[in-house]
């Protein structure tokens, strides 16, 4: 009787198992990429809103300060979506035809508020605070990037946790004097470093409280 | 002389059965002092109390395996193929209010009114929601303190079972209907002036709704209208005592600060059903704390001593040096012989033949105790539900002990009174009323706020006499048993939903202003008697303003009106003092005295009151203060009483045997059938150690049949056992077992810590001849000998003390607990599988004998250890420790493997087996503190001592640059404490009040022999007998280790025997 197998049979055998094992991890690493990938993370892409209102013109042509609608983003951990009535303070008289204006207008006068798409979204165990980040020197296109130049607001990073603790734990690659938070062309020195080991200094941030699981999560 | 026997931590050995029980040591239930093996295999088996383990018991290795590679791959497929979904932010329109910043709360001054009577409260209001009741340090009533119903209002505000639409003969109605429908009939009743117009309200201390009613009779033209007052938890016993001992219904106002020595005649004063609990429980805990260099408020005065005559085991009673227990109706008895001892003449010879030797010795211990003492310095006090003599007798005492204008005062009666006051109490009232309603010559009665189908007397048969009513109207807030079968229902509007006003139990007002418009569309008793009585609507708002505008002579009413809004008390309201004096003869004797077999004593419930929070989940899962049943109520009777009862075979109740005990636990829960006179009803009993024999107390509140999907229908309706000769207690009660048991769950076996001595307990006296001798109680391990490093600190060391004096068990912190950190309630059948939900528990310990044990309560949170045993043996680092001591749990990293809380050596971690909480109901998603993670099914959770309060702290100090101040944090247990028994803060500043706390001797760490290093520590229990009731107490001094410093006794180290199990004494 032949035997059913030939010597050949073990080098399929471990070409089989081998890749079987090679497709598995691929799987894996590519899921994990997926995962990790600006389309699952919405990074960079520009997110449609309800009412046409563009970052580029406000903050950038006109110059407007971030603080003029996100009025509580130094007091409270919420930054502030700006109610309608904040837009009624000027387009009461400036483009009152624009059918944009007319929708702000509707909301303003009628008391339904308009349902922005939320643009940074961090899971709901993630306790996130504004104010305590804009008075430590983090300035706000830090995370936000240059929406002066966003007709269409997006995300610019990928608010993993791994990027949150890049900066918790390296505070001094990032933060900025004072003066800069709100600056939209502030733009790291060539002596970041130094400088900012000099702020965190000044500025009594605690290297090692920042990396605490209950700094965020509770 | 005896020897009072000093207990040490004896290390029960529970894992061998014992035959004679060890009644030296603290135990819980009748298992744990009967050493049962139960207990202990349900403690260490994953599935307690009839659980059974999943069905596949024979999962192989390689099934495991599998079963693991596809859920595995099936979360991560889930996980990165799905894309983060768009969420959407809503930001106001207009803001309402110009203060409102988002994500930042607010608080508001208000108050709650409960039985009339108001307590303050600065209501948290996130983004217009109200999610958390703290106390208003400013108002008399709460001093910063706050009671269960309080903390647990927070649940019925967002009740889904509340009323929600008006019901005419039981169809869906209108507001509007109903005032295009009452309106002409009013007009048409003053034709009569309102004749047959009768208006039944609860214990109304409202200015504006008082001077509402008096209007209404006096100038718009309804001067024959009636007003009837009735409450189930009512205080008429108190009012009618006074007019009897005075001739006038003055209210008294106790000043605990000043008493050294003080008798309690069944009055469980720290209890929410005696006005001004919350401030007296204050009052009280300031007398008993123990200090030994550190000034505190009251330290210098020595302190307080209490005896208390009591039927049911209260909580006033666990805080009392000396406790008798007695029936109910005994203790007037008891009264006249000691006010006849201090020389009131208290009608005549007194018989004393039904009490014992030692009962005699104890009351004649008290009254040579009260007569020692300087005049002024001692107080008298009887409880509401003791008959008018007996506090006609206290008020005649406090006199002869010279404690008038010192320890007691009297002022103007606070509450309003009734247009058709009766003076033998609201009772009697109640009585003509029905007899009215019954004769028909009543045409038009409005139900204010109670449910009297429900709480009246059942003799009375209110229910009965409602049918002949043509026109009832009631407003209430749920569509409770009255609310059926009136003719409207009008849902009520809750107390943070509406303006009223309320004044406290030393006639403070305080405006209530609302947080949050009528979540279901509710309307205040206010509007309700504007509407009916001038035919128009006028809002709340305008009719309180309007009141107090009357009242206002000064110059800018709007300051005035702001101030007293910001404030959350209005000034100089208080009620005005009353000069009255004891009237001769003012004791009709001779006593009555208890000539029925049984006595059968009703009583509020301690977590649901009369009923009205039966279908508040919170109050529900709270255990009872003694008992710890929860989702229930019993028969309460002593252990001797249930023997005779039951017919047990227990030889010897002093000195029970396992085998007795093993019967007495197994007869919990046999019905019974209780009967008095024609009334019958069949309830479970709950033996209870310290109840007096030969008496049976019921709760009130249960067995509803209309309280919503939660409350009716559980437990056993008491009222139907209650008649109006009958109100509080009566001695003719005839109980006969009826087979048949019914399943009580009480968590007094819950998180067991196996039988050690965990309250550390002695007296005054020993403090004063060793302070340490509370550290000395159990020999600690040498330091070395932990596995672990000592942890060190930078910044802040959060730490926490426990003051075991102080506590009085009211459960304040557990409810806050729940509220602030939204614990959800998992229900009885859960409960009873060990898996209720605090975060913080009170355990309730007996110490001594079966029929007379002192018991000891002890609140127990996280320890927070330093060196803490969970975090050792989590396998994915779920639960670290921080720099700042905090034991942390990290939720989105737990993967349920439930190592930890196996690990947990006082069993303070909380599995969610089942997804708990409900995130589907619309209305609880606003109750929610959105500061905390609302934990779904299948992690641990557990005390964080409110991290996100922490967080905030931390955040506002840094953002202003300096340090935490101390006391700028306080844990929402602490907040809630109406005696400033749990003291947080940062343990690292010698300044703070924590680190001066820990530095007293008789602060010690829970099971702290085996170097967990708890963060959490206990100041002893430290109480102050008489000697004369308690014997001589005879102190050893400490020999060998005990007065070197801790953990210095290598000679006894190195034999893992002796650890924790040391005795010193």
């Amino acid at each position: 009787m032949n035997q059913i197998f030939r010597p050949s049979a073990n080098t399929y055998f471990k070409v089989i198992v081998l890749s079987l094992a090679l497709v598995v991890a691929s799987v894996l690493w590519s899921m994990a990429v997926l995962d990790r990938s600006n389309f699952t993370r919405r990074v960079n892409q520009p997110l449609p809103q309800p009412i046409a209102f563009s970052h580029e013109l406000h903050a950038g042509s006109l110059g407007m300060n971030c603080r003029y609608c996100h009025s509580s983003v130094d007091v409270s951990s919420f930054a502030n979506i700006p109610p309608s009535e904040t837009c009624m303070t000027c387009h009461h008289e400036i483009r009152t035809n624009s059918p944009d204006v007319q929708k702000i207008w509707e909301s303003y006068s009628t008391g339904v508020p308009v349902e922005w798409n939320k643009v940074y979204d961090l899971p709901d165990h993630v306790y996130f605070n504004h104010s305590i980040h804009v008075s430590k020197g983090v300035g706000c296109t830090t995370c936000h990037g240059q929406v002066n130049e966003m007709p269409v607001v997006w995300r610019v990073h990928d608010l993993t946790m791994g990027w949150c603790l890049d900066c918790h734990r390296n505070p001094e690659k990032y933060v900025r004097p004072l003066d800069q938070i709100y600056s939209l062309e502030w733009q790291p020195p060539a002596n970041q470093i130094e400088q900012g080991l000099q702020l965190v200094e000044t500025y009594n941030i605690n290297y090692g409280e920042l990396d605490h699981c209950n700094i965020c999560h509770r | 002389m005896t020897t009072k026997k000093q207990t040490g931590t004896q290390n029960h050995d529970n894992t061998q059965p014992r035959s004679t029980p060890d009644t030296g040591g603290q135990w819980r239930s009748f298992d744990e002092l009967a050493g049962d093996q139960r207990l202990v295999e349900e403690a260490q088996v994953e599935f307690p109390n009839g659980l059974r383990p999943p069905p596949s018991t024979s999962v192989t290795r390689r099934d495991f395996l599998k079963m693991m590679t596809v859920s595995l791959a099936a979360a991560g497929v889930t996980a990165s193929c799905s894309r983060q979904p768009i969420e959407q932010m809503l930001p106001y329109a207009q803001p309402p209010i110009p203060e409102q910043i988002p994500s930042l709360p607010l608080y508001y001054a208000t108050a709650m009114p409960l039985g009339g009577f108001a307590n303050g409260l600065l209501v948290k209001n996130m983004m217009g929601r109200p999610i958390k009741a703290e106390g208003n340090p400013e108002h008399p009533a709460s001093l910063g303190g706050t009671n269960v119903f309080a903390q647990g209002s927070i649940f019925t505000m967002y009740d889904p079972d509340r009323s929600q639409v008006v019901l005419n003969t039981g169809q869906n109605s209108t507001w509007e209907a109903f005032r295009d429908t009452i309106a002409p009939i009013m007009t048409a009743k003053l034709a009569d002036q309102g004749a047959g117009l009768v208006f039944l309200t609860e214990t109304i201390t409202s200015p504006t709704l008082v001077d509402q009613l008096a209007r209404m009779r006096d100038e718009l033209g309804y001067d024959q209208m009636e007003w009837y007052q009735f409450e189930p938890i009512d205080h008429a016993n108190v009012r009618v005592g006074a007019e009897l001992a005075f001739g006038e219904p003055v209210d008294t106002i106790y000043d605990f600060t000043q008493a050294d020595v003080i008798l309690s005649l069944d009055a469980d004063f720290v209890a929410p059903s005696f006005h001004g609990s919350v401030r007296y429980a204050r009052d009280f805990a300031d007398r008993r704390r123990i200090r030994e260099e550190h000034g505190e408020e009251h330290s210098e005065a020595p302190m307080s001593r209490l005896y208390i005559i009591e039927n049911t085991p209260s909580t006033t009673g666990v805080l009392a040096d000396h406790r008798l227990a007695l029936r109910a109706s005994q203790i007037e008895m008891v009264a006249r012989m000691i006010a006849g001892e201090l020389g009131v003449d208290s009608g005549g010879e007194i018989d004393t033949s039904m009490l014992s030797e030692a009962q005699m010795t104890w009351i004649e211990a008290a009254v040579a105790d009260l007569r020692e003492r300087e005049p002024g310095r001692t107080l008298v006090i009887a409880g509401e539900q003791q008959p008018p003599v007996v506090h006609a007798l206290a008020h005649a005492m406090n006199d002869a002990l010279g404690n008038v204008d010192s320890t007691v005062r009297y002022i103007e009666p606070v509450a309003g009174q009734p247009f058709n006051t009766n003076a033998d109490g609201d009772l009697a009232g109640l009585r003509e009323l029905v007899g009215k309603m019954s004769a028909g010559t009543v045409e038009i009665l409005v139900i204010v706020g109670s449910n009297p189908v429900f709480t009246a007397p059942v003799d009375l048969d209110f229910g009965g006499a409602l049918e002949r009513v043509n026109l009832s109207i009631h407003l209430g807030v749920f569509p409770d048993e009255t609310a059926q079968v009136c003719t409207w229902h009008i849902p009520e509007a809750y107390y943070l939903e509406a303006w009223s006003d309320a004044r406290a139990y030393d006639g403070t007002a305080t405006i209530m202003q609302p947080l949050i418009l009528p979540l279901f569309g509710g309307r205040s008793a206010h509007e309700l008697v504007a509407l009916l009585g001038e035919q128009v609507e006028r809002s709340g708002a305008s009719i309180v303003r309007a009141y107090w505008e009357n009242q206002y002579d000064g110059d800018d009413f709007e300051v005035f009106w702001q101030n007293a809004l910001n404030d959350g008390i209005v000034p100089e309201t208080e009620a005005p003092s009353a000069n009255v004096s004891v009237q001769s003869g003012a004791f009709p004797g001779p006593a009555t005295v208890a000539t029925g077999e049984m006595d059968l004593v009703f009583r509020p419930d301690p977590t649901i009151w009369d009923g009205r929070f039966a279908n508040n989940e919170w109050l529900q899962e709270l255990p009872k203060t003694i008992t710890k049943l929860v989702w229930d109520n019993a028969v309460l009777v002593s252990p001797r009483t249930a023997i005779a009862m039951l017919g047990l075979s227990v030889s010897d109740p002093e000195n029970p045997q396992v085998s007795d005990l093993e019967h007495l636990s197994a007869a919990n829960g046999t019905l019974v059938n209780l009967s008095h006179n024609g009334a019958s009803l069949q309830a479970p009993i709950w033996i209870t150690p310290g109840h007096a024999d030969n008496a049976a107390t019921v709760y009130l509140g249960y067995g509803r049949e209309q309280a919503g999907s939660t409350g009716t229908g559980i437990g056993f309706n008491a009222y139907k056992l209650r008649q109006s000769d009958a109100f509080w207690f009566t001695p003719g009660l005839s109980v006969n077992a009826t087979g048949g048991t019914y399943k009580l769950v009480s968590t007094q076996d819950h998180g067991t810590m196996e039988g050690r001595n965990h309250v550390r307990a002695g007296t005054i006296s020993h403090f004063e001849h060793d302070p340490e001798f509370i550290q000395h109680m159990v020999h600690t391990f040498p330091d070395e000998y932990s596995l672990l490093p000592p942890f060190t600190y930078e910044e802040n060391a959060w730490g926490m003390t426990i003051e075991l004096n102080a506590c009085i068990a009211c459960g304040a912190c557990v409810t806050a607990c729940q509220a602030e950190n939204n614990i959800p309630t998992v229900g009885k059948q859960q409960v009873a599988t060990y898996r209720a939900m605090h975060w913080l528990r009170i355990d309730r310990y007996y110490e001594g004998s079966l029929n007379e044990p002192d018991t000891l309560v002890q609140p127990l949170p996280c320890m927070q250890c330093e060196r803490a045993a969970c975090e050792v043996v989590c396998p994915v680092n779920a639960t670290v420790h921080n720099d700042e001591g905090l034991n942390q749990m990290i939720y989105n990293r737990c993967v349920g493997t439930r190592y930890c809380s196996n690990n947990c050596a006082y069993k303070v971690r909380h599995y969610n087996y089942l997804q708990y909480i409900d995130e589907q109901t619309p209305s609880f998603q606003l109750m929610r503190n959105p500061d905390v993670t609302v934990r779904a099914r299948g992690v641990m959770e557990k005390c964080t001592y409110c991290v996100q309060r922490i967080n905030a702290a931390r955040i506002d100090a840094k953002k202003e640059g300096r340090p935490i101040a101390d006391g700028e944090i306080t844990p929402a247990c602490a907040q809630a404490c109406p005696t400033n028994a749990i003291v947080f803060g940062d343990t690292r500043n010698p300044e703070s009040r924590v680190a001066q706390l820990k530095a007293e001797p008789h602060n010690y760490a829970l099971l702290g022999e085996l170097l967990f290093v708890p963060r959490t520590s206990y100041l002893g229990r430290i109480t102050n007998p008489n000697v004369a009731i308690s014997g001589e107490e005879m102190f050893e001094d400490h020999g060998g280790h005990g007065d070197e410093p801790e953990g210095s006794g290598e000679d006894h180290g190195g034999s893992d025997d002796h650890g924790g199990g040391e005795e010193e004494h």
